[in-house]
């Protein structure tokens, strides 16, 4: 049961072991970096360049800077949709087919109602991004409330169902007649399209996924709900014995994970792509749950986090432009420190 | 008289039900032992692609299965170094390595892609094989789909009927208990995981030696938690997964026939099939049955110190 505490708990004791702690925390990453460096080796690759041009064309300019930050958006969102929901210990597998189906709605929106004004449409559109990843999440929420089937499994298998359903539409009825043998929608009107700043692709779902950390945050440690939920996760039973509506909750995180997720999808076609298209994210919504994970649920690690994978999410198009590698390659990597950080000692888990 | 559609239904279950009782018996064996692997996802695209990858080079599909199922049982290995020694948390492990698989499948994979083999031979039964109607729908398989049902029996008898599967079932149940009695309860789930690893490597391999006859990133595309739900559905019981795979491969089979008849109905729909029959299944069977799952499944065992 303690997992996300021990985590926390564990984060903690590293913090107060003062530099012994921070030296420990940077030889578990350099560990990873120094396992994958020997993978590029064996695949025929200079690591040393491959992690020069991640660095410089990540951090070592202000657009790849900007890029960077792009990348935060759904991968904070889609953290928070697993982070939600863990509070009362679910485990929300599911953030990709969420966001894919957040991304659907919003489509849905930016093609019915293109006549609106930006200032309604968007918001529009915000909404139904929402409410799709949240009614797809929902579904397993109920699964899980009516005690039919483990959450994990179920959002899992609910991932493939929902990218399936935006080829469906991207393919078929949705179909841009004008884009010949392209699978993708017509581009969005103007007003469908989130403001970016500047010159850089960073638009305004940058302020959604920090507006959804600090809720999060807020919410938790500051209000009624999040007393009760804190209560749900210290002791369901107990929680329920004093009249906490238990399975009413489950439903609830689950949907409110799904909808910040399906923000995840709504901020790429309307903020990135401009248009549905079938290669939405390259696994976002996996990586948003290794974030939580090894964030433990803390908004402030969500945020570190992400910032750390946008980088390695960023370096894959480097490796797969410059060093003509597959781009998934970077999956090994962010594997890897997974890997680190689960064979830590005192991270160990009594139950489920 | 066998309409083709139904033939080829029919045998098209025995072909894609295949895989899946593979990996279905390898993480029956790791449940029985109190382990989810959520990772055998990964472990049959490294199976898939090592399979693959051997047998374009060495020509011969038999050693590209032998290869499958040695890298499937090493790879599930660092699953057991993180969930046995470290006592990691098991769904963030088996996650981890389903990413770890998928990413290195990507990297060794990439230069067989395109690639052409002959894949796995059809194995003709003397006299059943030439039988009217029923001999070249049944009786054309390669030697993985005869084998399959032999092993669940295998696999049944083996968890039910001998020393080592009463240990392995005890340590699933009550690991202290296991303990005290003498028995080394790591030393059984690594064994667990390891045969568990080789069974999801063959799953993978049959994948892409028999069925696609071809590499592509990420071919499994959720075969292996379909897998865990199988698992559930069949009660951890390696003949009840039987019954199983056929079915979730009658799915898949159902799909593939709808789209090579041209049916007018979305191919991306057909495909949902098999992921909706899952939930459908874990739904209306799932909570019923979770008395049935070994009582220690997802605990770790601390040891006595």
């Amino acid at each position: 049961m303690g997992r996300i505490r021990e985590l926390v708990r564990g984060l903690r004791t590293s913090r107060n072991g003062g530099m012994s702690g921070f030296f420990r925390f940077v030889g578990l990453f350099g560990l990873a970096f120094g396992v994958f460096a020997v993978v590029l080796l064996i695949f025929g690759k200079n690591p040393l360049k491959a992690y020069a041009d991640i660095f410089s064309s990540t951090l070592g300019s202000a657009y790849g800077f900007s890029e960077v930050l792009v990348k935060m958006i759904p991968l904070i969102l889609t953290a928070v949709a697993v982070a939600v929901p863990s509070r009362i210990w679910l485990i929300n597998v599911g953030g990709e087919g969420q966001l894919y189906v957040g991304a659907l709605f919003a489509t849905w929106g930016a093609l019915t109602c293109s006549n609106l004004p930006a200032w309604i449409l968007l918001p529009w559109m915000f909404l139904l991004g929402f409410i799709g990843g949240g009614l797809w999440a929902s579904i397993s929420g109920v699964l899980r409330a009516k005690g039919w089937a483990s959450e994990t499994i179920s959002t899992l298998l609910l991932n493939y169902v929902a990218i399936l359903l935006v080829n469906f539409f991207v393919f078929g009825p949705w179909k841009d007649s004008e884009s010949a043998n392209y699978p993708q929608t017509a581009a969005f009107v103007h007003a469908a399209i989130l403001p970016a700043f500047g010159g850089t692709r960073l638009h305004l779902g940058f302020a959604f996924a920090f507006l959804a950390l600090i809720l999060f945050h807020f919410v938790l440690s500051r209000t009624r709900w999040g007393l009760e939920i804190r209560a749900i996760g210290g002791n369901a039973e107990a929680a329920r014995r004093n009249g906490i509506p238990t399975t009413r909750y489950i439903v609830l995180l689950m949907f409110i994970g799904g909808g910040v997720a399906g923000l995840a999808g709504m901020s790429e076609v309307s903020g990135i792509q401009g248009q549905l298209r079938p290669s939405l994210s390259p696994g976002y919504g996996f990586a948003g749950f290794l974030i939580s994970w090894m964030a433990g649920g803390n908004p402030l690690g969500i945020a570190a986090a992400a910032f750390l994978l946008a980088i390695i999410a960023s370096g894959g198009d480097i490796l797969q432009m410059a060093h003509g590698l597959p781009g998934s390659v970077v999956n090994i990597l962010m594997a890897l420190i997974l890997f680190v950080v689960l064979a830590r000692r005192g991270w160990k888990v009594g139950g489920k | 008289m066998i309409g083709s559609f139904w033939a080829g239904l029919l045998s098209g279950s025995v072909h894609a039900g295949t895989p899946l009782l593979y990996a279905t018996l390898g993480e029956a064996i790791e449940e029985r032992a109190g382990i989810v692997n959520l990772g055998l996802e990964g472990v049959m695209l490294m199976g898939a692609v090592v399979g693959f990858s051997t047998t374009v080079q060495t020509g011969n599909a038999a050693v590209g299965v032998l290869a499958a199922a040695l890298t499937g049982g090493v790879f599930n290995l660092i699953f057991g170094f993180l969930v046995i020694t470290r006592q990691a948390n098991q769904l963030a492990s088996g996650l981890a390595l389903m990413f770890c698989g998928v990413g290195l499948s990507a990297l060794v994979g990439a230069p067989y892609i395109g690639s052409r083999i002959k894949g796995l031979n059809e194995v003709r039964i003397p006299l059943l094989s030439d039988l009217p109607l029923v001999g070249a729908t049944f009786f054309h398989y390669d030697i993985l789909v005869y084998l399959v049902v032999p092993l669940s029996i295998l696999v049944w008898w083996v968890l039910f009927y001998t020393r080592w599967g009463l240990i392995l079932r005890a340590v699933g149940e009550n690991p202290t208990a296991a303990f005290a009695a003498g028995k080394d309860p790591h030393r059984v789930q690594y064994q667990a995981l390891f045969i568990a690893g080789m069974l999801g490597g063959i799953a993978g391999a049959h994948l892409s030696l028999a069925l696609a006859k071809t590499w592509a990133e990420w071919m499994t595309a959720g075969r292996g938690f379909i897998a865990v739900a199988l698992v559930i559905f069949s009660k951890w019981h390696p003949l009840r997964a039987i019954a199983g795979a056929l079915l979730f491969g009658g799915a898949i089979a159902f799909q593939l026939q709808m789209q090579a008849r041209g049916v007018p109905v979305s191919p991306f729909l057909l495909d949902m099939l098999p992921y909706l029959l899952s939930l459908a299944v874990l739904a209306v069977w799932g909570g019923a049955r979770r008395h049935a799952a070994p009582a220690s499944l997802g605990r770790v065992f601390q040891g006595t110190e």
